[in-house]
């Protein structure tokens, strides 16, 4: 893969070196002085940017890997089978650096295995463990192939392909299960938190969107692997992919709208408070600007059209977390909560860390198997219409 | 079997004289925190605190939920309830999640934000006095009769008759009697409480079955959804099979009529 651009511009190696630096001191600080020597967090918002963005933000960024594996595998519908391993690879290593972010958000992180052991099943928070532990055992095991076959590891492979159907099934069920139950952390909260994000449906909502940022995620890597690696699917497929993130969008806006209205908290929209306009910004951006961008045909069948739409998504997923999190208890914590630069910095470092060890494995393992390279014309017709075809013969000559 | 205990605070009998503050700290090994212990507020080394507002002192202190937030969310159960109704805390199970902190209807929990092997505090309802038998530090110190401890029936039937002999005194509510299904520390107050900043907007409901309300459909999701998932794969895979099987079927006829006109041919 010698097409990679992002990092031989130094101009993003002088960056990235600069905060790994600031990173790695802020790490230092963390575990010789306690969270409060980095960051703003205070016992009146012991929540902060960590989990806003690298948890819960992380988590649901990691859903394209979930709805993807389930079109392929489950809905059967092959022709998106080539992203499935970028995709998985995004996956897991997503949930690898939440739990990296998690260890040191969490006070005492190497007592972290207790949620193994001392069990409180009324806690959504030893639910949230128990599936993120399986869950990136389960993307582990589907990315594993990748790294079987390149060190011929036959035997294993063959396991492995064989359980590829329960394990998809597994997966895609402890991730409704988690995706839903980051918003069910919030349900204990009713008096705490402000009424236009606190709702009986968190759960739900929170699986909308993570739906519908996983289709975002989808188009956006598939987007930068294109400009990165030159590696791209068949656009049409992606196109679709746009018509999906509509159709999961408008549902989950239109429950939320019915909900305010349900529960009488409609007229919250127009008392002007900075949480009003945070909500009305993430309103816009996240559900009402994409879904009208895309229904445009011009737009929607436009390759920047489509990225600048999954965009915008990602946007309004990110600030609907940060609001959830912080926003939404600013106003009873009683304090004023913003991020501290070192905050920032260890978040922005996991991000680094991320796409070092994104590149690092595609220029290393095979993970983009099923692209044919050098002729995008056979990918077009040849792959999808027959895909199952070939399956079939190489069953039989087996 | 031992009793159910529980602390009433009066807020039209206390006399600001930090008199269960001072307690606290010595029954509880706490160092001094603030040269004004007017200014001070709750921390990982003030378990109780009595506050300014307005006119009246309030007093911050652990609720003693009868059904805690903070005991229903803890992932891995570092909380527990004594038979007594002290909320209490372990620190070798606890792994720093915070998410007590964030749940507590009150803000009561605190975390040592500046150690390297934090723990979360609170008051734990004086654990040792009152398994021996005695009463609370705080209730103990007071000598204004605004802080007072005894079996819970007890001390719901003092704050009835507190009520009932002065109404005129007392804005007419216990607090803690309903509110998040119970606490076993109760309030009374001249003016609704909201007004003192404290106790806003909190539901009567027990707040972990609202968690519960979500959890238990976990099952319904699990076994419902795998079933449902692998019969879409059955499904989508069934047509498949026809498909190739069509497939296969056309292109043996189309290769058997081939032969057929290439032997014809010959
Ligand atoms: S007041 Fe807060 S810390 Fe005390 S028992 Fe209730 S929920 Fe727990
Ligand atoms: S911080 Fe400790 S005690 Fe509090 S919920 Fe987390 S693990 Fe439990
Ligand atoms: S009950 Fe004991 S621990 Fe709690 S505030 Fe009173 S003296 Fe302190």
């Amino acid at each position: 893969m010698k097409n990679n651009t992002i990092f031989k511009i130094t101009f993003w190696k002088v960056i990235a070196t600069v905060i790994i630096v600031i990173g790695l001191y802020a790490i230092y600080l963390r575990f010789t002085q306690g969270i409060g020597a980095v960051s703003n967090l205070s016992d009146e918002f012991p929540w902060g940017l960590w989990i806003g963005f690298d948890i819960l933000s992380g988590v649901g960024l990691a859903a394209g890997g979930f709805t993807l594996c389930a079109i392929v595998y489950i809905f059967n519908i092959e022709k998106y089978r080539p992203i499935i391993r970028p995709t998985i690879l995004t996956a897991f290593l997503g949930y690898l650096l939440v739990i990296f972010a998690l260890m040191i958000d969490l006070g005492r992180p190497w007592a972290i295995w207790h949620a193994i052991i001392m069990w409180n099943p009324r806690s959504v928070m030893f639910e949230v463990a128990w599936c993120v532990i399986l869950y990136s055992t389960v993307l582990f095991l589907e990315f594993s192939p990748i790294v079987l076959e390149k060190y011929k590891l036959k035997r294993l492979l063959k396991v492995v392909k064989v359980i590829t159907i329960p394990l998809v099934i597994m997966g895609v069920i402890l991730s409704t299960l988690h995706q839903s139950s980051l918003g069910s952390l919030y349900l204990i909260t009713p008096s705490k938190m402000h009424p236009l994000w606190y709702s009986s449906l968190l759960p739900v909502f929170f699986y909308l969107s993570a739906i519908a940022v996983g289709c975002a995620m989808i188009i956006m890597e598939s987007y930068l692997s294109a400009k990165a690696y030159k590696k791209q699917l068949e656009f049409s497929l992606l196109v679709n992919v746009g018509k999906w993130m509509v159709v999961v969008l408008g549902m989950y806006g239109a429950w939320r709208f019915t909900y305010l209205i349900q529960s009488g908290k409609i007229g919250l929209l127009f008392q002007p408070s900075e949480a009003m306009y945070l909500f009305h910004l993430e309103i816009l951006i996240g559900i009402i600007v994409p879904i009208s961008l895309l229904l445009f045909k011009k737009i929607r069948e436009n390759r920047v059209g489509l990225f600048i739409a999954s965009i915008t998504v990602i946007g309004g997923f990110l600030l609907n977390r940060l609001n959830v999190s912080v926003t939404a208890f600013q106003a009873s914590a009683g304090t004023y909560y913003f991020p501290s630069f070192l905050e920032i910095s260890l978040t922005l470092f996991i991000i680094v860390i991320g796409v070092i060890v994104f590149n690092f494995v595609i220029k290393n393992f095979n993970v983009f198997e099923d692209i044919v390279e050098p002729d995008p014309v056979e990918l077009k017709e040849v792959k999808p219409k027959y895909a199952v075809l070939n399956d079939l013969n190489a069953l039989e000559q087996n | 079997m031992k009793k159910r205990k529980a602390m009433l605070f009066d807020i039209t009998k206390c006399v600001g004289c930090l008199a269960c503050y001072e307690a606290c700290k010595v029954e509880n090994d706490l160092p001094v925190t603030a040269e004004d212990p007017l200014q001070d507020t709750l921390s990982d080394k003030t378990f109780t605190s009595i506050e300014m507002r307005g006119d009246y002192y309030i007093r911050k202190m652990c609720q003693h939920c009868s059904d805690p937030a903070c005991l229903s969310v803890c992932p891995v159960g570092a909380f527990s309830k004594s038979a007594s109704g002290a909320v209490l805390y372990d620190e070798k199970k606890c792994m720093g999640c915070r998410y007590c902190m964030q749940a507590c209807p009150f803000q009561i929990p605190r975390f040592e934000w500046r150690s390297t092997n934090p723990k979360i505090t609170k008051c734990i309802m004086c654990y040792d006095l009152v398994k021996n038998g005695e009463a609370t530090a705080c209730s103990t110190a007071c000598p204004a009769e605004s802080t007072i401890f005894g079996d819970y029936d007890d001390i719901v039937n003092e704050a009835k008759s507190r009520l009932e002999n002065n109404p005129e005194q007392y804005h007419p509510h216990i607090y803690g009697l309903k509110e998040v299904g119970g606490t076993s520390v109760l309030n009374l107050s001249p003016v609704p409480l909201e007004k003192l900043g404290f106790y806003a907007n909190l539901p009567n409901e027990r707040l972990p079955d609202l968690t519960w309300n979500a959890l238990e459909k976990i099952p319904t999701v699990v076994s419902v959804g795998g079933v449902m998932l692998a019969g879409f794969y059955w499904l989508t895979n069934r047509k498949n099979e026809i498909k190739r099987e069509e497939l296969s079927q056309n292109n043996n006829r189309h290769t058997e009529s081939t032969q057929g006109e290439k032997s014809d041919e010959k």
